[in-house]
């Protein structure tokens, strides 16, 4: 988030009204600006994905249904330390995300990912692999090529330029998708109750302190 | 009128004489007679039924006492000269007289009946009380028109019963030596015109007009021999096709193909030569009303960040107050009375960006308006009231134009360029150095993915577009305003905060940081349309 300017007035961005911020000249800001994902996005979250510690994923639905599939800041990937290898999204003998092609505006032909598809495989320097998911249910619409090229991208901006997917839930499933997830301040909830637990274990009392989960 | 005129416009020949008899047996009305006869005048069907009556009699009744005056009630079996034949020969004819059908067919007593070829359409249907009535309902409907064009629907099963009499007529003239192709014989419709389009100019005080933009239309339906096209669909399959709607297969447009295609042989097999007399006449089914669209053109700029262009309704419910389609044209639609319009625009902005400079070029399609003509000083005085009620919007140029202008507007939104203003926030401190550069690149190609924030309603691809120039104005750390003219179709705010690195190069990739977009304007929507008007 970011201070405007004393010099802009009242605005209101995005296809829908998520933010408003109000200035007064030569006063602090009343709000600060959200950024590009909070005005348009609503954060949901799953942790310990198929049952593996710490691997939280973070899915942002953008107001008309369309989903970003991302890392959560927690996840293992996104801790100090981890130098990406590779990225595939080959993910079996048969399917690679790579091939998936949609077309039309109703957006055919796109592979249909429950909500454990396998998304992409990512090897780190060090041997570890990491496998994200799909988290919801729907068609996907494209991979982020972009970080084929760049794997940092994937730790620098995972939010935003190192996103994984974009998926396209039913219409009628638009509503329940989140049925599985948790919101913004559920996800904050387990994320402190890991920290005092690992804090205990470790005898550390930093609480911010993200270290890998190890239990 | 004398007998002298009527003899002029009655041109009824010798060789007429047994088809007159014959139809007049046959159940035909008087005017459906004459267009059988090939009569050409416009001014014979003008004419009462009752005086056409009295002529043909008079036509027929010719070598005998030319003062007997028929009475147009009276049956006219007992007037006309009878050759009784002993011997019942539908083809034989004695002595040269007429074979008439049997006297049941002849008009019995007192009613008119209704014509079994036009089914009443060249009888009261095309006279003063059927005009009167259907002006009435055009009074009612409360339109403004100086002309208007007449348009009739009729019901098919008329293209039959003209074409079982054609047949009939044909045969007749045929044992004469004489020819009678369809061509000859007057087309109804045609009829029907010359006599109703006097009475309803004169009803109506306007003239009829064949380029008016004001129709009314008449469709007549007669439901009781709706069954006699039927017989068409076995004898010509292929000319019916199956609708999935409810509507009937037999329009017009099949019914004249099949009467094209099939055999005289075959038609008189299933259709019979006598035609059943109708009950009734036709019934007006329906009677419309119906103005052109009218297009009123002008430019608008929308100074609120809060104001959709068109109205923002989801599921019924009204997300966002007004629109600058409604601010625009409500007060259209109750100037022009309509109760619809289709508003389009070059292009368009969100509901959070202004449109400054000379604003943008729209059209407003009003569908079926009750006033269409207005003073070009009557729509000066309707923007200056719609710029008075509210200062989200503001209208310019606003005019009638002609629906051919439309396609200035839309080639506007794919081929003109735009210009836009933006205020910028960036991650990392900025210092004027660091953005001058901006300024210097020239016909900057971007390839942008459908933005996601339109990836619902919008096919997946990737655009080329281009930025032709850049200007920028610091001003603190952190912002600075950035000018930018771009092709039609760019998508400004994608180029700022890249869409999750969707649009390559964006602006974060140019300065090497995270960039967002406060702040948007459209300075200018650069299309030459509609004409500038003075102020």
């Amino acid at each position: 988030s970011t201070t405007l300017p004393s010099s802009t007035s009242a605005l209101l961005l995005g296809d829908f009204p998520y933010f408003r911020c109000v200035m007064e000249v030569g006063e602090a800001p009343v709000q600060t600006f959200p950024s590009m994902v909070d005005r348009y996005f609503r954060r949901w979250y799953k942790t310990d994905v198929k049952g593996k510690q710490c691997e939280d994923h973070c899915i942002l639905q953008h107001s008309n249904r369309i989903c970003v599939i991302t890392l959560a800041e927690s996840h293992p990937l996104l801790q100090s330390g981890r130098k990406i290898k590779s990225i595939s999204y080959q993910i079996s003998a048969n399917c690679s995300r790579l091939q998936n092609k949609v077309s039309g505006k109703s957006k055919r032909g796109g592979q249909f990912l429950t909500e454990l598809a396998p998304l992409c495989r990512i090897l780190c320097i060090d041997g570890e692999e990491y496998t994200i998911y799909s988290c919801i249910r729907g068609r996907l619409l494209e991979v982020n090529e972009n970080i084929l090229q760049e794997p940092s991208l994937l730790q620098k901006k995972p939010s935003t330029e190192g996103y994984i997917a974009v998926v396209l839930p039913k219409f009628e499933e638009s509503k329940s998708i989140t049925q599985g997830l948790i919101n913004q301040e559920q996800y904050q909830d387990i994320i402190s109750k890991r920290h005092k637990t690992t804090a205990a274990i470790m005898g550390n009392t930093d609480p911010t302190s993200l270290s890998d989960c190890i239990l | 009128m004398d007998s002298r005129g009527l003899e002029v416009m009655f041109p009824l020949k010798e060789k007429d004489r047994r088809v007159v008899q014959m139809l007049l047996s046959a159940g035909c009305c008087p005017r459906c007679i004459l267009r059988f006869c090939s009569v050409g005048i416009q001014p014979t069907y003008r004419l009462s039924c009752k005086e056409l009556f009295t002529e043909l009699h008079k036509f027929l009744n010719d070598d005998e006492d030319k003062s007997k005056v028929v009475e147009y009630d009276q049956p006219p079996c007992k007037k006309i000269r009878l050759q009784d034949s002993e011997k019942n020969d539908s083809d034989s004819e004695q002595n040269g007289a007429v074979k008439l059908l049997s006297s049941g067919n002849v008009l019995p007593d007192d009613e008119v009946k209704t014509c079994t070829v036009c089914l009443g359409i060249l009888q009261d249907l095309c006279e003063t009380d059927f005009v009167k009535k259907v002006c009435a309902k055009v009074d009612s409907a409360g339109y403004h028109f100086n002309s208007l064009v007449f348009s009739v629907s009729l019901p098919p099963q008329l293209l039959v019963r003209e074409h079982a009499t054609w047949l009939l007529v044909k045969q007749e003239l045929g044992q004469q030596g004489n020819i009678l192709k369809k061509d000859d014989i007057l087309q109804l419709k045609e009829v029907y015109k010359w006599i109703t389009h006097p009475l309803l100019s004169e009803e109506l005080g306007v003239p009829v007009d064949g380029k008016s933009l004001f129709e009314l239309s008449v469709v007549f339906a007669h439901p009781e021999t709706d069954g006699d096209c039927h017989f068409l669909a076995t004898a010509c399959r292929e000319c019916f096709r199956p609708t999935k709607s409810k509507q009937s297969i037999f329009t017009r447009m099949a019914v004249v193909k099949a009467l094209e295609k099939i055999k005289d042989g075959d038609f008189l097999q299933q259709f019979p030569h006598q035609l059943e007399r109708p009950k009734s006449s036709c019934v007006i089914q329906e009677i419309q009303c119906t103005h052109d669209s009218i297009y009123v053109a002008g430019r608008y700029n929308k100074f609120s960040r809060n104001l959709p262009q068109t109205p923002w309704v989801i599921d019924g419910e009204r997300k966002m107050e007004s629109s600058v389609e409604e601010l625009i044209g409500e007060p259209l639609k109750k100037m022009f009375k309509v109760d619809s319009l289709n508003f389009s625009s070059s292009g368009r902005e969100d509901v959070d960006v202004r449109a400054l400079g000379n604003g943008r070029p729209f059209a407003i399609e009003l569908l079926n308006p009750r006033r269409a003509t207005f003073l070009q000083n009557e729509l000066k005085e309707l923007q200056q009231k719609i710029n008075s009620s509210t200062d989200k919007i503001q209208v310019r140029d606003l005019q009638i134009v002609t629906r051919e202008a439309i396609g200035h507007m839309k080639e506007g939104e794919e081929e003109k360029t735009k210009s836009y203003s933006a205020l910028i926030w960036t991650e990392k401190a900025i210092v004027k150095n660091d953005i001058d550069f901006l300024q210097d690149l020239q016909d900057l190609k971007l390839d942008q993915k459908t933005p996601l924030r339109v990836l619902h309603r919008r096919p997946l691809a990737v655009r080329t577009r281009v930025i032709h120039n850049m200007r920028v104005e610091y001003i603190d750390l952190h912002h600075f305003r950035l000018y930018l003219k771009t092709q039609a179709g760019t998508y400004v705010k994608e180029f700022v905060h890249g869409d999750f690195g969707r649009t390559q190069p964006n602006l974060g990739t140019l300065l090497n940081m995270t960039t967002d977009i406060v702040e948007l304007d459209v300075e200018s929507v650069d299309v030459d349309w509609p004409p500038k008007l003075d102020e």
